[in-house]
């Protein structure tokens, strides 16, 4: 089981969960459809899409609103403390939650219970809390983009707005930021870095750079990152070793940009109808030995 | 391996700030003040770094910090300074970058970019950001002009929301509003 857990931006704080599936440009979270504009929506869309096209079990979400008070992280975090040990998840992907480290720590002791540890994936507020908590080598996925990197490259900093001016945000300097952020024991065991190029990194080691198709709007378009992290974690929850999901997922994210013609004005929903295409063809093995280099990946 | 306990104590205090006030008094109004909006906040003796008269300090939630200072104000207390607790001389970043695609500008800082299109001057964009008003606040931004949008520090409440305040900032700068 792949469970999804973040906040929407609704004031309403109840409590939302049950099978994720998308349909008629909506994302259901049980009987609950929620739009698809970016954040939480975005990206257990783009997971509910990557499975249902791959044949793989649904995911489940757990949801909350939350308009930035805290109330419904709060409220979410409190709910799962109690369920996450005997939640027979395989997989566990933390999105949009306001970073709390006492919460945050509440959570990952919830987990650390279980016999089975699952893996673990974290983007947005809750990989800003997992890093400000120390615990970030005990992850297993990170989705930063270059100003996030920065962040977790400065051990110092205990949110992105504070990283000092001197950790330089530049595209071509992201080797040294994934060396700064490795070193700092910062950074989870394998991060995907988007930006103009996706550097795929394993334990400090650059193991993949995916640099086509280049879609140069595709930064300014919000929600392109949780797209990302949505079938990333799909492909995980499907079986794929976390670094090859991750090079497949970065490749099927360009592949729908690239399909969708976009400009900077462009929305994610839509490129996001243009993910189930992206997917079969980045299955391709052709497409699978683009630029990048070349590996042999196997299926756990 | 089992990690509790072991890190416990270093790290707790990395989602902190401190308030800094001109004096005791003023400490002690908006600890009142915050309790009462249910913060948890807690009174304490100032480091050696920001001494600067006021022997107290108030510790609060530092990525809410756009709330809690909006609350402040409406309540005529506003705090000299806000700033994080491991480190009180760090400041905010600075550094503001600006992408020209034709048609369209987009203006980043730290983790957030607003996306505006040259002729109508209307936000069609705004990504990054990890805080849960990120998407709060893009939704009542995109699609109004420079000119009808909200500014994000009056609707945000987080440092996101902040940092999208810098780039809304810088773009209004650029398009001379």
């Amino acid at each position: 089981m792949l469970a999804l857990i973040g906040t929407v931006p609704r004031v309403d704080s109840k409590i939302i969960h049950g099978e994720v599936l998308f349909r008629n440009g909506y994302v259901s979270i049980g009987s609950e459809n929620l739009p698809i504009h970016r954040g939480f929506p975005a990206m257990i869309a783009a997971a509910a899409m990557v499975c249902m096209e791959s044949g793989f079990p649904p995911p489940l979400a757990f949801t909350s609103g939350d308009i930035g008070l805290g109330d419904g992280s709060r409220r979410l975090y409190k709910y799962l403390k109690d369920r996450l040990t005997d939640l027979p998840a395989k997989a566990l992907t933390f999105h949009y939650l306001m970073p709390d480290i006492n919460w945050h720590n509440q959570i990952f002791w919830a987990i650390e219970e279980r016999l089975e540890k699952p893996i673990l994936i974290a983007d947005a507020g809750f990989m800003y809390v997992a890093k400000m908590s120390g615990y970030a080598p005990s992850y297993d996925l990170f989705t930063p983009d270059i100003g996030e990197l920065a962040f977790l490259a400065d051990d110092m900093a205990p949110h992105p707005f504070y990283t000092r001016g001197f950790i330089c945000h530049d595209e071509n300097n992201v080797p040294s930021l994934i060396s700064r952020a490795y070193q700092g024991r910062n950074a989870s065991k394998v991060m995907i870095v988007k930006g103009e190029k996706d550097y795929i990194c394993n334990e400090g080691e650059i193991m993949a750079i995916i640099e086509e198709p280049f879609i140069e709007p595709l930064e300014a378009i919000g929600g392109t990152g949780d797209t990302l992290t949505g079938i990333v974690s799909a492909l995980v929850h499907g079986g794929y070793a976390i670094e090859e999901a991750a090079i497949m997922a970065a490749r099927i994210n360009r592949l729908a940009g690239e399909l969708a013609k976009p400009t900077p004005g462009t929305q994610v929903s839509e490129i996001m109808r243009y993910i189930p295409r992206a997917l079969s063809m980045a299955l391709e093995k052709h497409i699978l030995g683009g630029n990048y280099e070349k590996r042999t990946f196997n299926r756990r | 391996m089992n990690l509790k306990g072991k890190k416990k104590e270093r790290n707790s205090k990395n989602d902190r700030g401190f308030l800094v006030f001109h004096n005791t008094s003023e400490v002690i109004r908006a600890e009142a003040i915050l309790r009462k909006k249910g913060w948890n906040v807690r009174v304490m003796g100032p480091p050696p770094e920001l001494r600067t008269g006021c022997d107290l300090v108030i510790e609060f939630p530092l990525v809410e910090q756009l709330n809690i200072f909006r609350i402040l104000k409406e309540n005529r207390m506003p705090p000299l300074e806000m700033v994080p607790v491991d480190n009180p001389l760090m400041k905010p970043v600075d550094l503001i970058r600006t992408k020209d695609y034709g048609d369209y500008i987009m203006v980043r800082a730290a983790n957030m970019k607003m996306t505006v299109e040259k002729n109508t001057l209307k936000i069609v964009n705004i990504s990054g950001g990890g805080c849960p008003d990120v998407p709060y606040v893009a939704e009542e931004l995109i699609g109004k002009t420079l000119k009808d949008a909200p500014s994000p520090k009056e609707i945000g409440h987080t440092l996101c929301a902040y940092a999208l305040h810098m780039a809304y900032e810088e773009m209004k700068k650029i398009c001379l509003l």
